[in-house]
């Protein structure tokens, strides 16, 4: 017997006897169905207004608490622009982007040396870049958050290793809460062509552990921005 | 009584009068506090959403044999390689021989509360491997050689000065008490860790059926650097962590962000689906979940007590316990502080050693009303008591309580007793606090009030009113 199934036998025997339901105080022992989190999560989550409008003042609002930048602007130019003030003023002499999405383009515009993690690349190198630029799955309005993976985010450590990150995202890619980012993530990805990395990014990286004070940039990047057109 | 009672009792008394020490635990609890009220009232309806979420685990847990049986097929179609271990030992074992079979000699750690509890580290050291943990607290614990004072918050008992020492000590840096600064300092040594290391070992905060992949959150990043940069990656998880669905964490990332740090989500929620796949950029080539029962099926036989098994390790729990907030973490002697390791560190580690811990509580409920998964902590805590008097109480306790029941029942030897008592009692007076105190136990912090000069019994003796026979008969 392996201890796979010596594991699965002992669970298979504790199970014999039903535990009551949660707060049925023990009149209940699994009698009803449990409704499961996602079906009725809009019952109780955090409130997001009905429009888009909405989402994007909550996105911001959220943003502005997480110290993450969120750029609005018309278009892609008005987003490259954006992006060229922001080398400039941080004085970028490397970047590290991938495909060939907006985020490539945008990062390709900057007339700077360009990292492309598309065919693998020297942890090093990606590590001495000023900034890794990306593009994202969705923006998330009930919590500030950005959906990325390994498809949409190029690779597990563009978005993670260089000391700023930049998002470029589209409009249309705000989504009003959790559950709708889920049902997204199913929506491209299932029910079985899943990037090994999916990760909701909700500001740049942060640390408490001294003293409860807020520090940013504890192992990720210090710097997070979103630049949305 | 046995050794880690006796333990207990002087950590937590000594804890317990340090107010440097308080001071610093309040002040980071009040933090907790500020940041999670506004949080919570965000919630549409948190309690409904607590009710939802105990529902969630309980179904998991009522299936959880084929819940896991579904993650191994799922993970394993993507390249994973699920282990199956009863036993710290096992456990312990299938990671060395991972790392032997590699050659591996760096190995960086994100946080893993499993690794504490097999104790693993030690092991690793001992044979030779270079062992990293990589968040900051648990990091600067490491330097310290000392466990997580919190499961959360590892490192909130010390102070920036005494953590610039720390550092000033083993790296030889300069004397900082800016905590950017001391941040800044770790990230530099750590993050040429993260780029030399051979295998990376996570721990997981839940296990997804029906897609095989592990849900890992952390605010740092130093879990995303883990799962990213080395060759292979070992992930050690408890079977309870599962949940049915990947849609099931709408709900739960956020109550464990909310509940833990007073967050609307923790900066990374990461989901892991596989070691590196055919056309990705990076990530490892192999990846290993070790799956760790190490008595949580002892805990699952337990109906009574299962819904332990829901805990989602918030610890919320141990901010607002009043125990916690006196004796401090360390006090326990346990991997898990607080009302949570009171409850299950019986059942994990054997009830006769570890039932003193369900006797240090209030009982006031605190831990129950926040939990954010409905775990019904303070009754587990009356049920460790019962189970633990059952199962072989002190022999002592048990005649004492005898003693106690056939004096309340024989109301002239209690009136003696009190007499006597009321004589003895200047005697006591004297010794009161002192070795020879038979109460010194409560009289070393405390003053015993005097017993009344005459008992209620007496008073009525000399003060009942005579009544009329007939009064008496028609009441």
């Amino acid at each position: 017997m392996t201890e796979r199934d010596k594991i699965l036998q002992r669970i298979r025997l504790a199970l014999k006897n039903p535990a009551p339901m949660p707060g049925a105080h023990g009149s209940a022992t699994g009698l009803r169905a449990a409704r499961t989190a996602a079906e009725s999560a809009r019952d109780w989550l955090p409130q997001v207004g009905p429009s888009p409008g909405d989402w994007m003042t909550l996105f911001t609002k959220h943003c502005s608490d997480l110290k993450t930048e969120i750029v609005v602007v018309g278009d892609a130019a008005a987003a490259q622009e954006q992006l060229r003030r922001l080398a400039l003023a941080e004085q970028w002499q490397r970047v590290a982007t991938h495909g060939a999405g907006e985020a490539a383009e945008a990062a390709g515009a900057l007339g700077l040396p360009v990292l492309s993690t598309d065919g693998g690349y020297d942890a090093k190198e990606l590590e001495a870049c000023d900034a890794g630029i990306s593009g994202c799955d969705a923006l998330i309005a009930q919590t500030g958050s950005i959906l990325l993976t390994a498809r949409s985010g190029g690779g597990r450590a563009l978005s993670v290793l260089p000391p700023h990150h930049v998002v470029v995202a589209r409009r249309e890619q705000l989504v009003p809460d959790l559950p709708a980012a889920f049902a997204w993530l199913h929506h491209c990805y299932g029910p079985a062509d899943w990037p090994s990395m999916m990760t909701l990014i909700t500001g740049p990286s942060r640390t408490g552990d001294i003293e409860r004070i807020l520090v940013l940039g504890a192992h990720g990047p210090k710097k997070l921005t979103v630049l949305v057109y | 009584m046995n050794p880690h009672a006796v333990q207990f009792q002087s950590d937590a008394g000594r804890l317990a009068a340090d107010l440097t020490h308080r001071q610093r635990i309040q002040s980071a609890m009040a933090k907790y506090g500020a940041a999670r009220g506004p949080r919570q009232a965000l919630f549409r309806d948190w309690q409904e959403g607590r009710q939802t979420a105990a529902e969630t685990k309980w179904a998991g847990l009522n299936q959880l044999d084929e819940h896991l049986v579904a993650f191994e097929k799922n993970a394993t179609a993507r390249g994973t390689q699920v282990h199956w271990t009863s036993t710290s030992e096992q456990a312990r074992q299938v990671i060395v021989d991972i790392l032997q079979r590699h050659r591996a000699q760096r190995i960086v750690k994100s946080k893993v509360m499993t690794s504490e509890e097999i104790h693993l580290n030690q092991l690793l050291e001992s044979l030779g491997f270079q062992v990293v943990e990589s968040d900051l607290g648990e990091y600067i614990q490491q330097l310290k050689g000392e466990p997580p004072y919190h499961f959360v918050f590892p490192c909130m008992h010390l102070s920036r000065e005494e953590i610039s020492d720390l550092f000033e000590n083993h790296l030889g840096t300069a004397q900082t008490h800016d905590p950017e600064e001391l941040t800044m300092i770790a990230r530099r040594v750590l993050r040429q860790k993260y780029i030399e290391a051979d295998v990376g070992i996570t721990g997981a905060n839940f296990l997804v059926a029906e897609t095989g992949m592990v849900s890992i959150t952390e605010n740092e990043g130093n879990a995303r650097l883990t799962a990213a940069l080395p060759r292979v990656m070992i992930t050690l998880v408890g079977i309870e962590k599962i949940l049915p669905r990947l849609s099931d964490l709408a709900l739960f990332l956020p109550m464990l962000a909310t509940a833990g740090t007073g967050q609307p989500l923790t900066c990374y929620n990461t989901m892991y689906g596989g070691p590196r796949q055919p056309g990705e950029v990076d990530g490892p080539e192999e990846w290993h979940v070790v799956l760790l029962d190490n008595n949580r099926t002892t805990l699952l036989a337990d109906p009574e007590q299962r819904d332990a098994l829901h805990c989602i390790r918030c610890g919320a729990c141990l901010n607002v316990c009043p125990i916690f907030k006196n004796v401090g973490g360390f006090s326990y002697g346990t991997t898990y502080q607080g009302p949570i390791g009171s409850v299950i560190t019986p059942h994990l580690r054997g009830l006769q050693d570890w039932k003193h811990l369900s006797g240090a509580s209030t009982l006031c409920g605190a831990c129950t009303e926040t939990c954010p998964v409905k775990i019904d902590l303070h009754h587990h805590l009356l049920h460790n008591r019962r189970n633990g008097v059952q199962q072989g109480g002190s022999r002592g306790e048990g005649l004492l309580w005898r003693a106690f029941a056939f004096l309340m029942n024989h109301p002239r030897l209690y009136g003696l007793a009190v007499r006597l008592g009321r004589l003895a009692q200047p005697l006591q007076n004297m010794i009161a606090g002192e070795a020879l105190d038979p109460l010194q136990a409560w009289t070393k912090t405390r003053e015993l009030p005097e017993l009344a000069p005459q008992s209620f019994r007496e008073f009525w003796k000399n003060h009942r009113p005579a009544l009329p026979q007939d009064q008496r008969r028609s009441s």
